[in-house]
């Protein structure tokens, strides 16, 4: 057994004891028992993703008494450690967050007894070795999580409705996976990856097409890529904030993890227009989501929406993977997938951190809206300067962990846009373009929601009053905040494990180049030194500091009112609110977005020339929720009404029924 | 680093910092002569910052650590950019710092923090500057980045030194269709980022149209010193990056003092030509409507597109 494994088996028991524990203990003991157990779940997760990733041996077990007919295959291999590692970075930073975070609301027994066996089961879903194993453990993640949601159910009417949509998609794409999978079982006669793995290259293409197209639904539904995105912006935002970082940051990724596990893994690659087809779905999801992220108000739902976008952009760079395969372009395929991966390990952490800290935010102001909170630089210091860190990561700006992997997306896309297949030369510009209007639409989100939200005056009294969260919730942050600006200054210390876990996927030679002051990426020949650029950018820092000192401009500062312009004095209404910062580019993609205006004029009774009251709404629906789900539930509650005529209460009808399906059974298995 | 290495970093910024208020005054001179009017001296810009630095450092109540750091960041990005761009030699030494990709991003840093400190003291001014300045960048964004792309293709890299290596060895790729089409998407949307007309009026504090002037509203002294430096440096950078990427020759190629100086020389002669071009530009041209601008940047999108697809199907 190596340590790995010893690790992941030490994480599993953890689980086991967390989870009776938060059942069993009294209401005091058990949060500190239940966030220790899942403080140490991500501990032996990151030792384990960590000790595979390094090695490069796999970690197999096999117990056949376990589950009946199949038994509990595990074998983490380094494409699942790298998810595995990704899980743990996220999950001890959270542990430590929600031991201050659970207050009395969040303490009863199923939200302590779930969240380490939540926190298990992201860990060990990259790591079941066969089919069966998967989709018990997937099961499991979505039924633990689906409590997590329901929380705070009693609080707010929004979190039943919530956990409805949630549990209706993700059960949906449950089916789809399960069909899938079943279909791959049923064409190679085998259900342990590594059998099917060997045996694909038998299945017909038809099969294998239908096999990639029903886990593309199931999986992308998990990663809320569009148009199965729709449980995503209601789930997370009313979730308890420690239970949305761990699903925004590590079970969403787990959805790209089952694209790349099937399609590029177990089936080996396919033809073109799977790659065309994953890389649309990527490109539609980011443009989607960052332009509802852009004008949300609801700071949650913001960051809920920018996990579309995120995971669409990882979705772009497995689609340009799968169709840089498909040309035999194997070498940048391995670039496009490693790019991929960084972005996923990026994301879980800035992703984290921001839902960490937007928690802290409403745990001490009462509220998520962007258009109530303001001032809290001043008064959240630490947790406004976290999520200002977050913020600047996401919006990829150097030189934290965002910038490396956009880069990395970049290059290879521009890449491959200048080899030959014409297929290459149309996707591949279409993408950059898509790609960077996207980074340019995050840059304007993230402004919006530091500026109006942790800057300038308070809008609200609930803002004004509010104080600085305890100290597990920052010191929480403050790890994944390190890890943010540790992942962008060096990024090369991850490239070993990175070129294993690429491999591990079909994929050839050493993606990125393992210098740890430069990035190199095999293939592209840019070259980057993050570290060098944080130094450059600090070192002019501290020369136009020195230069101003010795020109004497040292003189001390003074705080002086805003500039008037002739008002009186300055007030929060004066702000710039999130909704107008966004408006101009609201304006500008309002053929996308169809925002709704409503203006009411009350005119007074004795003239109409003079306005009484001036009501203004403006809203903005989910234009694919509002068209294509809004309309399907309609339906199904048409029928739903339509079959209570069935159910009258009389006997004699039942026992018809019954007597009616019986002979409808013999008839058809005669 | 050898000595040559630092000499070429030093005499990069150097250029930088001391031109660019000098090319900012010229654009002024030749737009008032264009006028008819007499117009300032060439080095006005410096005297107003000479001026400035000699006033109080006020900052505005209610802002936070992030109006204070704003200006010293601001300058940091653009001069890390001067010192990675090929401005007087292409044997930067911090060419392998970073890429296009690098100094697109190093931009956008200074443009967030300018939008964050635009929205810090809470006033309506700075947050309508923000917003505005926001989405200009948010639109300019994809334009600069597929016209990277468009370009790299000379030299197979997006590492502007080899890039403009490659440009001197084969002069006719200046010619091709997608270097023409880059340069027209390039030159829209460096006018969009350093605020000239007809995106943004430089020279207006008119709140119905001012973008950049409305985010440092509130900046005064040494501070507003500092952010106009930025604003003029940036101009600068953008002109230098075009000219040298479509008309590179006489910049130098190793870090020779007599070549790097040559080369210094060659590209303030090459900026004030251009300089002189952008002010008559200027004259003639009228600020469009805030509104408007999207379809611009969204003309400049499609040209750089059609560079990028020129590039792949044209060879």
């Amino acid at each position: 057994v190596t340590l790995a494994g010893t690790a992941l088996g030490l994480a599993s028991a953890a689980a086991l004891v967390g989870c009776v524990a938060g059942f069993v203990l009294p209401r005091r003991s058990r949060v500190v028992v239940a966030t220790l157990a899942t403080a140490l779940v991500g501990t032996g997760a990151t030792a384990a993703g960590l000790g595979v990733l390094l090695t490069g041996d796999h970690v197999t077990a096999r117990w056949p008494e376990i589950l009946p007919l199949a038994g509990v295959t595990i074998d983490l291999d380094p494409l699942g450690a790298w998810f595995v590692l990704a899980a743990g970075a996220v999950i001890v930073p959270v542990a430590v967050y929600a031991y201050g975070y659970c207050d009395h609301a969040l303490t009863g027994r199923a939200v302590q007894g779930l969240l380490p066996v939540f926190a298990a089961t992201l860990v060990l879903v990259p790591a079941a070795g066969s089919m069966s194993t998967f989709l018990v453990l997937w099961e499991l993640m979505a039924m633990s999580s689906l409590v997590l949601v329901a929380a705070e159910h009693g609080d707010r009417p929004a979190v039943r409705q919530a956990t409805v949509w949630y549990g209706v998609m993700t059960q949906l794409g449950f089916v789809a996976i399960l069909i899938a999978f079943g279909l791959a079982a049923a064409g190679t006669g085998h259900e342990t990856f590594a059998a099917i793995r060997h045996d694909a290259p038998t299945l017909s293409a038809a099969r294998a097409s239908t096999i990639f197209v029903l886990a593309l639904a199931g999986f992308g539904s998990k990663a809320g890529l569009v148009p199965l995105h729709v449980w995503l912006p209601r789930a997370h935002p009313e979730a308890p904030s420690h239970v949305s970082a761990l699903m925004s940051g590590a079970m969403v990724s787990l959805g790209a993890y089952g694209v790349v596990r099937v399609a590029i893994d177990l089936l080996g690659g396919g033809p073109r227009w799977w790659g065309v087809l994953v890389l649309a779905l990527g490109v539609a999801s980011a443009l989607f989501g960052i332009l509802h992220a852009l004008v949300a108000s609801d700071l949650k739902v913001l960051l809920a929406y920018s996990t579309t976008e995120n995971m669409g952009l990882v979705f772009v760079g497995i689609g340009a993977a799968v169709l840089l395969a498909a040309v035999h372009e194997p070498a940048l395929a391995g670039v496009a997938l490693a790019a991929a991966l960084l972005w996923v390990l990026n994301h879980a952490v800035f992703k984290a951190l921001l839902f960490l800290a937007a928690g802290s935010i409403a745990r001490s102001t009462g509220t998520r809206d962007l258009d109530r909170l303001g001032g809290l630089m001043k008064r959240l210091p630490v947790t406004a300067t976290m999520f200002t860190v977050g913020a600047l990561a996401i919006a990829g700006l150097p030189p934290l962990n965002g910038f490396v992997s956009e880069w990395a997306l970049f290059q290879t896309l521009v890449r491959a846009g200048g080899r030959p297949p014409d297929v290459l030369g149309l996707t591949m510009p279409m993408a950059v373009g898509a790609v960077a209007l996207t980074a340019g639409l995050a840059a304007a989100t993230f402004v919006k929601a530091i500026g109006t939200g942790m800057l300038a005056m308070p809008r609200s009294p609930e803002a004004e009053r509010a104080v600085e969260s305890p100290v597990p919730m920052l010191a929480g942050m403050s790890v994944l905040a390190s890890a943010c600006l540790v992942l962008g200054l060096v990024p090369g210390l991850l490239a070993s494990g990175l070129g294993r876990a690429v491999r591990a996927a079909g994929g050839r030679g050493e993606p990125l180049g393992s210098g740890v002051a430069e990035l190199r990426l095999a293939g592209a020949r840019g070259v980057i030194s993050p570290v060098l650029l944080a130094v450059a950018l600090l070192v002019g820092l501290v020369l136009v500091l020195g230069v101003a000192r010795a020109l004497g401009g040292s003189r001390a500062r003074r705080r002086a009112e805003n500039w008037g312009c002739g008002r009186v004095l300055q007030t929060a209404r004066m702000e710039y609110t999130a909704i107008s910062f966004a408006e101009p580019l609201q304006r500008v993609f309002s053929d996308v977005l169809h925002p709704q205006h409503d203006i009411d004029v009350t005119h007074a009774a004795e003239s109409r020339w003079y306005v009484e009251a001036v009501q203004y709404r403006a809203s903005i629906a989910d234009g694919i929720d509002e068209r294509a789900y809004q309309p399907a539930v309609g339906a199904l509650r048409w029928w739903g009404e339509r079959a209570r005529a069935l159910q009258n209460g009389s006997v004699h009808r039942y026992l018809a029924y019954g007597f009616g399906a019986l002979l409808v059974v013999l008839v058809v298995a005669r | 680093m050898t000595d040559g290495r630092v000499a070429a970093v030093v005499v990069q910024v150097g250029l930088a910092v001391v031109c660019a208020p000098l090319l900012v005054g010229l654009l002024r001179v030749v737009r008032a002569r264009l006028e008819g009017r007499s117009g300032p001296s060439v080095v006005q810009p410096w005297r107003d910052m000479r001026k400035l630095w000699t006033k109080e450092r006020i900052t505005p109540e209610h802002t936070s650590w992030i109006f204070t750091l704003t200006p010293l960041v601001l300058v940091s990005s653009t001069l890390v950019i001067a010192a990675i761009v090929p401005l007087a030699t292409t044997a930067s030494p911090l060419d392998h710092v970073g890429d296009l990709f690098v100094v697109v991003s190093v931009l956008l840093l200074g443009t967030v923090f300018l939008a964050l400190a635009g929205l810090d003291p809470g006033t309506a001014f700075g947050g309508m500057g923000a917003s505005r300045e926001m989405t200009v960048a948010a639109l300019a964004e994809p334009t600069l980045l597929l016209a990277v792309f468009a370009i790299s293709g000379r030299a197979d890299s997006s590492n502007l030194g080899a890039i403009v290596d490659a440009t001197l060895h084969a002069p006719a790729s200046v010619l091709s269709v997608q270097s023409l089409l880059a340069l027209v998407a390039l030159s829209i949307a460096a006018l969009a980022e350093c605020a000239r007309l007809p995106v943004d009026n430089p020279s207006t504090h008119l709140e119905l149209t001012m973008i950049h002037e409305a985010m440092v509203l509130e900046y005064a002294g040494p501070d507003l010193a500092l952010v106009e430096l930025t604003a003029a440096m940036r101009l600068l950078l953008f002109a230098a990056l075009l000219v040298n990427l479509f008309v590179p020759w006489g910049i130098a190629t190793t870090t020779e003092p007599a070549a790097i100086l040559v080369g210094a020389v060659v590209l303030i002669t090459k900026l004030a030509v251009v300089g002189v071009g952008l002010a008559g530009f200027e004259v003639f041209t009228a600020k469009i409507r805030l509104f408007r601008v999207p379809e611009l940047l969204a003309v400049s999108f499609v040209v750089a597109f059609l560079a990028v697809t020129a590039a792949a199907f044209l060879g």
